[in-house]
C-alpha cells in the first residue's frame, strides 16, 4: 500500500502548508482532500516534511472528529444529532437510518454507506439536518430520508 | 422593460437545503423559455427560514416575496409578476412590509438578505466600508474608546466587554512578530446560526470589523477560524477575502491607510471544543485543540504566544456599524449593561423558526409570541433550552425572564450566542440531561479531570437513576458530580454542562421520577 507515489501525492499535497505557521491542520487538510483519508503509513512522510514528530501529527489526526485514517465509504450520510434536530423527532430518524443502513453510527464497516454523527449544521430552524455526500438536506423525516438512501445505491442500503 | 425585473433566491444553506439550487435552476431555464434575460441573485437568507427557499422579484416597485417556494409554483409566481396573472397562494405581499421584519433592529444584520453577498458594489451601496473610511482617519486609541462606549460585548456567549479586550491587546508590547486577531468562527452550539447567516450573507462586514480591530490594536494578520460543517460560509468567505483584497481593503495599505492587514481563513475538523478561545488558538497553531489554563490571557500571550484579540463573527461584524454611525447610536439600543442587538436564532419545534436581529430586552414568552407562533408540532411547548447544549432547560413558568445577559444569569441561565431551542410536551428531560453529559463526554478536550472523567460518571449515573436503580442516592450523588465539574473545570465544557443536567432536575422532576424537587 504504501508506495512512492502515494508519499509523492502526500508532499506535494502539504508543500504550500510546510513554510505556514501552524500548518499542520490546513496540511492534513489537503492530504485527505486528495486521498480521501490520511493512510496512518503516510504520517512519518508528513511528519517529516512539517519537521513534527510522528507523535505530533498522529495526536492531532486521532483529535479531530473529521480526520479519517481509512479509506473512506462510497456514501457518506451524516446526520444531525444535536438538540435542535432532537426536538423535531431527531432521535427517531437516527433510529431509522441506522435500521435502514444496518450499520451504527460512527462504526467502521465494509458496508458502501458510512453513517456518520455531526453536530449541528446550522440547520436548526429547519431541523432535522443531514448531509448527505456532502450535500445539504433539511426538514427531514423518515420517509424522505428513505427515499434519499435509496437513491445512493439502488439495490437496498445494507451490503454489510 | 420586463428585462429590468431582478429576482433574488437565497444561495444560504438553510435555503439550499430546503431546495434553493433547484429552484434557481428552475427559475433561469423558465425565464429563458420566455426569452427573458433577467438577473437572478443568490442573496443571504433573511432570517425567515420557515418561508425558505423565499423568492423576492422586484419589478420596480419594491421587492416582493413569495414562499416557501418549490420549482412547481414558478410558473404561477412568473404569471403574477409578469402576466398581471392572479396572486398564487404563496405571494406574501411586500418584503419589507413583513411583520417578522419590521419587528426587528437590524444594526449587524441590516444588509444581510438584502444584497449581492459578493458584491462590493452592494456592498458599497448599503453603507459598507464607511466604519472602516473612518477608522483609518483615527487614533488606534480612540478606535478603541468608540468599541468600549457603545457598550459591545463578546457575541459569541461569554459576553466580555468588547473594547476593554482590545484595550490590553492594544497596551501590550509584542515585539517583533507581532500581534493577531482572530474570528471565532467556530459556531458549534446547537441552535445557533447567526454566523453563519452572516457570513453567507454579508462577509465583507466580518472582514471589515477584523480590519478595524486590525487597526485599532496594531495587527497586521487576522485569522478566521471556521467549523468544517460550514462549507457554504467557506465558499463565500474565500471568495469574499480575494474580492476585498483586489479592491485595497485587505493587503499592504488598507483603504489607503498605509497600515497593513490581511486575512487567512483556517477551516476547522469536527471539534466542538474549539469553540473555546484558547482550544482555538491551539488548533490555529496546527496542535490537538487542547484548553489552555488561563491567566496568561490570549489578549497578553494569544496566538503564536502573541498578544491576541479573539471575537466571535457577530462581535467583528457589529464593529463596523459602531464606527459609522457611533457608540452612542448603538448603545441607545438595549438596556442596562446588554447594549445594542442581540441575534436571536429561533429553532427546534417552532412553527416559524429563524434569525432576527434584536434590542436586548424582549421577554422570551414575548419572543415565542411574536415570531415562532408556537411549536411546529402543534403541541404545547414544554421546554426551552437557550445558550446551546451548554445552556439550561427553562420551564414556562420562567418565559418573562428579559433577553438580556444579567437577567438570566440571576435565573441560572445563560444567553450564550442567543440561540433558542424549544421543545414539546413529547420531550424526555431525562434523556436531555443524560445527552448534556454524553455531549460532553464526546467532545471534552480530556485535559482536565472533572470534564474527561466526570462526564462518562454523568453518563452512567444518568442512566441509573432512568432505570430507577438507587434513585436517590444516585440523584445526590449526581448533583455531587455537577458541582465538583461546574467549580473545579478548566473551562466553560465542563463548567457550563452540569447546566442543562441541574436545571432538568429543577423544573422537570417529574421526568427523573422525584415527586417534586423543589419541596
Amino acid at each position: 500500500m504504501s508506495d512512492s507515489s502515494v508519499s509523492d501525492t502526500v508532499r506535494e499535497a502539504i508543500l504550500a502548508f510546510q513554510a505556514e505557521p501552524g500548518g499542520l491542520m490546513p496540511a492534513l487538510w489537503a492530504v485527505q482532500n486528495v486521498l480521501g483519508y490520511i493512510p496512518e503509513e503516510e504520517v512519518p512522510t508528513i511528519a517529516k516534511a512539517m519537521n513534527q514528530s510522528v507523535a505530533e501529527v498522529h495526536g492531532v489526526i486521532s483529535f479531530y472528529h473529521d480526520f479519517k485514517s481509512r479509506p473512506p465509504a462510497a456514501h457518506t450520510v451524516k446526520i444531525c444529532r444535536a438538540e435542535a434536530c432532537q426536538a423535531m423527532g431527531g432521535r427517531r430518524l437516527q433510529a431509522f437510518a441506522e435500521q435502514q443502513l444496518g450499520v451504527e453510527f460512527d462504526q467502521a464497516s465494509s458496508s458502501a454507506v458510512a453513517l456518520e454523527s455531526v453536530y449541528c449544521l446550522g440547520l436548526c430552524a429547519c431541523a432535522p439536518a443531514a448531509m448527505v455526500d456532502g450535500k445539504l438536506v433539511a426538514k427531514l423525516d423518515e420517509d424522505r430520508l428513505a427515499t434519499i438512501l435509496a437513491g445512493l445505491h439502488g439495490k437496498g442500503a445494507n451490503n454489510g | 422593460m420586463v428585462e429590468a425585473i431582478r429576482f433574488y433566491i437565497p444561495g444560504d444553506a438553510a435555503a439550499v437545503a430546503l431546495g434553493a439550487d433547484e429552484l434557481a435552476a428552475e427559475l433561469n431555464s423558465q425565464l429563458a423559455q420566455r426569452g427573458l434575460h433577467s438577473e437572478v441573485v443568490r442573496n443571504g437568507t433573511r432570517g425567515m427560514i420557515w418561508l425558505e427557499p423565499l423568492l423576492e422579484v422586484d419589478w420596480g416597485q419594491g421587492r416582493h416575496a413569495y414562499g416557501p417556494v418549490d420549482s412547481a409554483a414558478l410558473a404561477e409566481i412568473l404569471e403574477h409578476c409578469l402576466d398581471n396573472g392572479p396572486p398564487p397562494t404563496v405571494y406574501l405581499g411586500e418584503t419589507e412590509a413583513l411583520p417578522w421584519l419590521r419587528a426587528q433592529q437590524r444594526l449587524t444584520f441590516a444588509r444581510t438578505g438584502l444584497i449581492d453577498p459578493l458584491s462590493l458594489k452592494d456592498y458599497l451601496a448599503h453603507e459598507g466600508f464607511i466604519g472602516l473610511q473612518k477608522a483609518t482617519a483615527m487614533e488606534p486609541q480612540a478606535i478603541v474608546e468608540s468599541v468600549v462606549e457603545s457598550g459591545l460585548r463578546g457575541r459569541g456567549g461569554a459576553a466580555f466587554p468588547t473594547g476593554i479586550k482590545w484595550q490590553t491587546v492594544l497596551d501590550a508590547s509584542a515585539g517583533q512578530a507581532g500581534k493577531y486577531i482572530v474570528c471565532n468562527a467556530d459556531e458549534g452550539d446547537s441552535g445557533t446560526f447567526a454566523d453563519r447567516i452572516l457570513m453567507e450573507g454579508d462577509p465583507f462586514s466580518l472582514i471589515e470589523g477584523m480590519a478595524i480591530a486590525g487597526l485599532a490594536v496594531g495587527a497586521d494578520t487576522g485569522y478566521i477560524y471556521l467549523r468544517s460543517e460550514y462549507p457554504h460560509a467557506a465558499q463565500t468567505l474565500k471568495r469574499a477575502i480575494g474580492l476585498a483584497r483586489e479592491a485595497g481593503y485587505l493587503g499592504d495599505s488598507v483603504a489607503g491607510s498605509g497600515k497593513t492587514f490581511d486575512l487567512k481563513l483556517r477551516i476547522g475538523a469536527g471539534a466542538y471544543i474549539c469553540g473555546e478561545e484558547t482550544s482555538l488558538l491551539d488548533s490555529l497553531e496546527g496542535k490537538r485543540g487542547m484548553i489552555r489554563a488561563k491567566p496568561p490571557l490570549p489578549a497578553i500571550e494569544g496566538l503564536f504566544g502573541q498578544p491576541t484579540v479573539v471575537n466571535n463573527v457577530i462581535t467583528l461584524a457589529s464593529v463596523p456599524v459602531i464606527l459609522a454611525k457611533g457608540a452612542e447610536y448603538y448603545k441607545n439600543f438595549g438596556t442596562g449593561r446588554s447594549r445594542g442587538t442581540i441575534p436571536v436564532q429561533l429553532a427546534g419545534n417552532v412553527l416559524r423558526g429563524g434569525l432576527l436581529e434584536l434590542a436586548f430586552g424582549m421577554s422570551i414568552r414575548e419572543l415565542l409570541d411574536t415570531f415562532a407562533g408556537g411549536t411546529a408540532s402543534g403541541r404545547p411547548a414544554r421546554a426551552m433550552q437557550i445558550g446551546g447544549p451548554l445552556g439550561a432547560y427553562l420551564p414556562p413558568t420562567q418565559w418573562d425572564t428579559p433577553l438580556d445577559y444579567e437577567a438570566l444569569a440571576e435565573r441560572g441561565a445563560m444567553l450564550g450566542h442567543g440561540g433558542v431551542v424549544v421543545f414539546d410536551d413529547s420531550v424526555d428531560m431525562a434523556e436531555q440531561a443524560e445527552f448534556a453529559m454524553q455531549f460532553c463526554a464526546v467532545e471534552s478536550c480530556g485535559k482536565c479531570t472533572p470534564c474527561r472523567i466526570g462526564s462518562v460518571r454523568g453518563v452512567e449515573t444518568l442512566q441509573k437513576i432512568r432505570r430507577d436503580e438507587n434513585r436517590a442516592e444516585n440523584l445526590l450523588l449526581l448533583n455531587e458530580l455537577c458541582e465538583t465539574m461546574r467549580d473545579a473545570s478548566l473551562c466553560a465544557m465542563g463548567g457550563l454542562t452540569p447546566f442543562p443536567v441541574t436545571s432538568a432536575i429543577q423544573h422537570f422532576p417529574e421526568d427523573f421520577g422525584v415527586e417534586d424537587n423543589n419541596a
